[in-house]
């Protein structure tokens, strides 16, 4: 991880998430989650009106998370967090995150946090602050 | 009209009985595949991410329970709405410390507050609920407030 002064502005390294059907019931499996919504394709169409198998929206909110700990590499640590969903995500989309530093008090970072579709919608928003340890 | 009826108002500071569950490394390591973690202290289930804790909140009832949606019934929190199209709203966290492979949490769940918008198709239910994690020693672990939309 960086040794540079963390300022405002500061850009998060992100990811492209191509969440399909696989990762999708492993990770309801995982949660115990048996919304239909989420592997039952004809159900989800007919019944809930959705175009595609829906992406659970706190795994978009762990996908956020994942960032800032990575950004974080183990030289600090998540103190707070808060994530909403915005708009419906689906199998087949392409889901970006990204972040950026918004806050730096003494050793405090507040960061904000954005899942994007292939649209440029935001599927996610959220926020962040970490403590940053001396050694970084 | 308000939708916000003494009875709702009423419901605030509703609680439901502690429970307790324990941090498994085996769980943890399903977990961090299925999310796509690439950190080695969540992959080899050392430590739990932060959103693993909403697998803790999924309650496992017998499948003839579970609802034609396939989800399990609501906890008996919820109030009883006037309004009956329910969405997440989101969740914010204090993390007062980090998760392990062998912890045992107790976790508290209580509905701490309802409000009302006016949206641009209706009336919006703002009910929002906390879910205090904690050791069995009452130690805090981590503090979500958690809100649902009713519309």
């Amino acid at each position: 991880m960086m040794k540079k002064r963390i300022e405002a502005g500061e850009k998060l390294t992100g990811r492209n998430w191509h969440a399909d059907t696989v990762q999708l019931f492993l990770y309801n499996a995982a949660i115990w989650n048996p919304h239909r919504i989420h592997y039952d394709l004809p159900y989800t169409q007919e019944a809930e009106g959705h175009p595609q198998l829906l992406i659970d929206g706190p795994l978009q909110g762990d996908w956020l998370t994942q960032m800032v700990y990575e950004w974080l590499g183990g030289n600090g640590t998540l103190t707070a967090f808060a994530y909403s969903n915005r708009r419906a995500a689906y199998v087949g989309d392409v889901l970006s995150t990204t972040g950026e530093v918004t806050g730096v008090d003494g050793d405090i970072v507040t960061l904000d946090l954005r899942i994007t579709n292939q649209r440029g919608e935001a599927t996610t928003v959220g926020n962040a602050t970490v403590v940053i340890e001396p050694s970084r | 009209m308000t939708v916000l009826t003494e009875e709702l108002k009423n419901h605030v500071g509703a609680e439901l009985p502690p429970f307790e569950f324990e941090i498994s490394r085996g769980d943890l390591k399903k977990y961090a595949v299925a999310t796509g973690q690439r950190l080695e202290r969540y992959l080899s289930g050392d430590e739990a991410p932060l959103l693993y804790l909403f697998a803790a909140m999924m309650p496992v009832v017998p499948l003839d329970r579970l609802l034609p949606d396939g989800r399990q019934p609501d906890s008996g929190l919820m109030p009883p709405l006037p309004l009956n199209r329910i969405m997440a709203g989101g969740s914010e966290y204090q993390i007062h410390r980090k998760v392990y492979a062998g912890d045992t949490l107790v976790c508290r769940q209580k509905f701490v507050e309802v409000f009302e918008k006016t949206g641009a198709e209706g009336p919006l239910l703002f009910l929002v609920f906390e879910n205090r994690f904690e050791t069995r020693d009452g130690e805090p672990v981590v503090t979500e407030r958690l809100t649902r939309i009713a519309r």
